[in-house]
């Protein structure tokens, strides 16, 4: 014995629904296949149910006035020796496809967590995503839209490792060499030897070396240049100016507007090599290496050229803040187009600087110490520094960067109260 | 608001514009006395009189070209197609006539019809009775295509379909007639020809479709929000001209689109809206276009069985759409 359905039966063509209007049998009554159980009324016509199987009614479901959608079952019946219908034989077939489609889907979906959507990759770009770190929620950890979303979102965004110095532009010069640098040297290790992972930031700082190292074949000048009277104005108005604006007012910031102003004359000096052209920049953009503990930062001071010295005086604090903080910004430290690096804050009076890549040159600013200097035949007590520029030979030569320099000289040694304003 | 059904609402918004408007008439096959196979016309013969209720002999092509003669001469017709599928014999005189008059006779001439027409399966009629042939229209500048999916929509499209001063396709599914119910305002209103409606939030996926497919949508993304999966589901209402704003906007909210449609896959409405997201929204994408449709053999096949594996159901649009909201 098993139990079957008896369902609303479709009753015309547009007909989705019907009224029972009289139950024909009551339980417990014996029909035959065909035997009529109910009437039924919809929008089109009227009709009688047949049943659909021989046996006892069960139990009568829809009741009469029940408006019930075709489909939808009305009664049951015990009918003899059935099982019950629940598993229909023809569905597995249909399974059966189903799953062999799904398999075929699986094999071309193999390995996705690599495979990038166009939203994905726009995302990763817009907001510095390292995909690399990130885990994809999607078919066999497909990184989805969502998953880069949510991260954008919270904020904790996966960073590449960042890079030193601006992205080239236009045609980058691309060689192969930086890559083996990082592959693993085998160093013997005693007792007592600290290994110490590399990772993002450093790892980054020496892919750049080698790279700028590597590509750029680099030349070396240097010059003397006499500060007094730049000393002797800076400390006639320092405690003043501390006082009036709120930080320090240093040499740092009449070097870099000196080697603005004169990169303004000399063009030349701010420019990039691009493989097939070099590319002279328009802004003057000047890079700064900022050191903490264990890395280098070489933020941006953009349009350096049309600041005030106090203007790049207070850049240089802000930034310098910004790395201590931990708060700088990629935007921070892109778009340099010469690098001014300030050596001589511990102490150092001579230094080759390895050019920050793609720029041309980079120039070093060594300690001011009092000397003793011959002029007009006297022996003077002086405040000298030394400035060493590093320059890509490809770019420019000693000519060229010899005038640079003697104009930075010049600037810097007429730097007087009369002569440079701070504002 | 009072609740009716589809096909209620066709017949309400017929009524309402015959007695806004002595211009409007209805003419086709049985519409008059019987009221339509359908009984879509149900009730205005009585209201409205033989004069404005006018039943033609069976000639789709005479039903259209009249049609389009009154509309040139200033009349309202609405001429019923019986089915969508025996607007074949009208096809010239709806494509060579009523969508060019316009432009040939330099803004001289319009013709103000309303073509109404059952379509769609899942009645068990068979072919000649459950096709869907807004594909052939789909690319005839001077038609519109309108095809609703709820009462609401109905009334106020087909409204705005008999006030529109050019010939409208309005295609209803046969089977949303009785099936469908929703609440129709009793006042006056209209809804905006070529503007799509979005019928249900979400942030997963995106589903695209109309007619009686949104339906089948808005059943399966209720399934779905079971497991966490919400659908974002836009209803184009017309599927000529396409909204493309609201087609883009869909498609990247969620990155994730499927598109859906009763009719034969190759060739049908959704390879332009296919079209539209891919030349618009590539850098939204997170997942290939994907489009859910009727296998490509004519429609459809009488035996139950066939025709439901012909249909689109709820069943296929639920496993589409999880396996598109899984990629």
């Amino acid at each position: 014995m098993g139990i079957e359905k008896i369902t609303m039966p479709q009753l015309g063509e547009s007909v989705t629904e019907g009224t029972i209007e009289k139950w024909l049998v009551a339980p417990g009554d014996y029909v035959n296949k065909y035997d009529s159980i109910a009437e039924v009324n919809t929008d089109k016509v009227n009709a009688e149910v047949p049943s659909s199987f021989t046996g006892v009614i069960k139990e009568l479901i829809g009741q009469e006035g029940d408006t019930l959608e075709v489909g939808e079952i009305i009664c049951t019946i015990e009918v003899e020796g059935s099982t019950s219908s629940e598993a229909a034989g023809p569905i597995s077939t249909e399974q059966n496809a189903a799953s062999s489609a799904e398999k075929a889907v699986k094999v071309t979906a193999d390995g996705q967590k690599a495979r990038y959507s166009p939203a994905v990759l726009r995302l990763s770009q817009e907001h510095d995503i390292d995909l690399e770190q990130v885990t994809g929620s999607g078919k066999d950890g497909r990184i989805t839209r969502k998953d880069l979303q949510k991260l954008i979102d919270s904020g904790n965004v996966p960073k590449a490792g960042f890079s030193a110095g601006e992205a080239p532009a236009g045609k980058p010069v691309q060689r192969t060499a930086p890559q083996k640098q990082q592959e693993p040297v085998s160093i013997p290790t005693a007792a007592g030897d600290i290994e110490i992972p590399v990772t993002g930031v450093r790892k980054a700082i020496a892919a750049n070396m080698v790279k700028s190292l590597h590509e750029a074949p680099h030349a070396w000048t240097m010059i003397e240049v006499d500060v007094t009277n730049l000393v002797a104005y800076r400390d006639s108005i320092k405690t003043e100016f501390k006082q009036n604006e709120g930080f320090n007012l240093t040499y740092f910031a009449f070097f870099v507007k000196a080697v603005s102003q004169a990169l303004k004359e000399f063009p030349q000096m701010n420019s990039m090599w691009a493989g097939d052209k070099i590319i002279q920049k328009k802004a003057i953009n000047i890079s700064i290496a900022v050191a903490t503990e264990d890395a280098l930062f070489v933020p941006v001071i953009k349009n350096a050229d049309e600041k005030t010295i106090k203007g790049i005086g207070r850049q240089i604090h802000e930034l310098a803040q910004k790395v201590r903080t931990g708060k700088l910004r990629s935007e921070d430290m892109q778009g340099g187009t010469f690098t001014v690096n300030n050596t001589g804050s511990f102490g150092s009076v001579q230094s080759m600087g390895i050019i920050n890549h793609p720029q041309a040159a980079i120039l070093q600013v060594e300690s001011i110490v009092k000397r003793p200097v011959i002029i007009d035949g006297m022996i003077g007590i002086r405040d000298m520094v030394n400035l060493c520029l590093s320059l890509d030979h490809r770019v420019l030569d000693g000519l060229v960067c010899g005038r640079f320099l003697q104009r930075v000289k010049e600037i810097l040694e007429n730097s007087s109260k009369e002569n440079s304003s701070l504002y | 608001m009072p609740v009716i059904s589809y096909i209620d609402a066709v017949t309400l918004a017929m009524k309402e514009e015959m007695e806004r408007d002595e211009r409007v008439f209805v003419l086709g096959e049985d519409v008059g006395k019987k009221g339509g196979v359908f009984k879509a016309t149900h009730g205005l013969y009585d209201q409205f009189g033989e004069e404005r209720v006018i039943d033609t002999p069976l000639a789709e092509s005479a039903i259209a070209g009249v049609g389009i003669g009154a509309a040139m001469y200033g009349m309202r017709p609405i001429a019923e197609m019986q089915f969508a599928d025996f607007i074949m014999p009208a096809i010239n005189q709806i494509i060579s006539e009523a969508a060019r008059i316009r432009y040939r006779s330099n803004n001289d001439w319009n013709c103000p019809m309303v073509i109404r027409a059952p379509y769609g399966g899942g009645v068990h009629g068979a072919l000649y009775h459950s096709q869907s042939v807004e594909a052939i229209f789909a690319n005839q500048p001077g038609l519109k295509i309108v095809m609703p999916s709820t009462p609401y929509d109905v009334k106020g499209l087909l409204k705005a379909a008999i006030r529109d001063d050019d010939p409208v396709l309005f295609f209803e599914h046969k089977r949303a007639y009785r099936l469908i119910k929703g609440e129709v305002p009793d006042e006056d209103y209209t809804l905006p020809i070529g503007k799509a409606d979005v019928k249900r939030q979400g942030e997963d996926i995106t589903v695209i479709t109309y007619g009686l497919c949104v339906h089948f949508a808005l059943q399966a993304a209720e399934r779905l929000a079971k497991d966490g999966y919400s659908a974002h589901i836009l209803d184009l209402r017309t599927i000529y001209p396409l909204d493309k704003e609201a087609i883009m906007e869909a498609a990247s909210k969620t990155g994730k689109v499927l598109l859906l449609t009763e009719d034969n896959k190759e060739g049908s409405i959704m390879g332009e809206v296919s079209a539209i997201i891919a030349e618009n929204c590539l850098f939204d994408l997170d997942a290939p276009i994907m489009r859910l449709a009727g296998p490509d053999i004519p429609a459809m096949p009488y035996a139950p069985t066939m025709e439901k594996y012909f249909m689109v159901n709820p069943d296929k649009v639920e496993k589409a759409m999880r396996e598109l909201a899984e990629y």
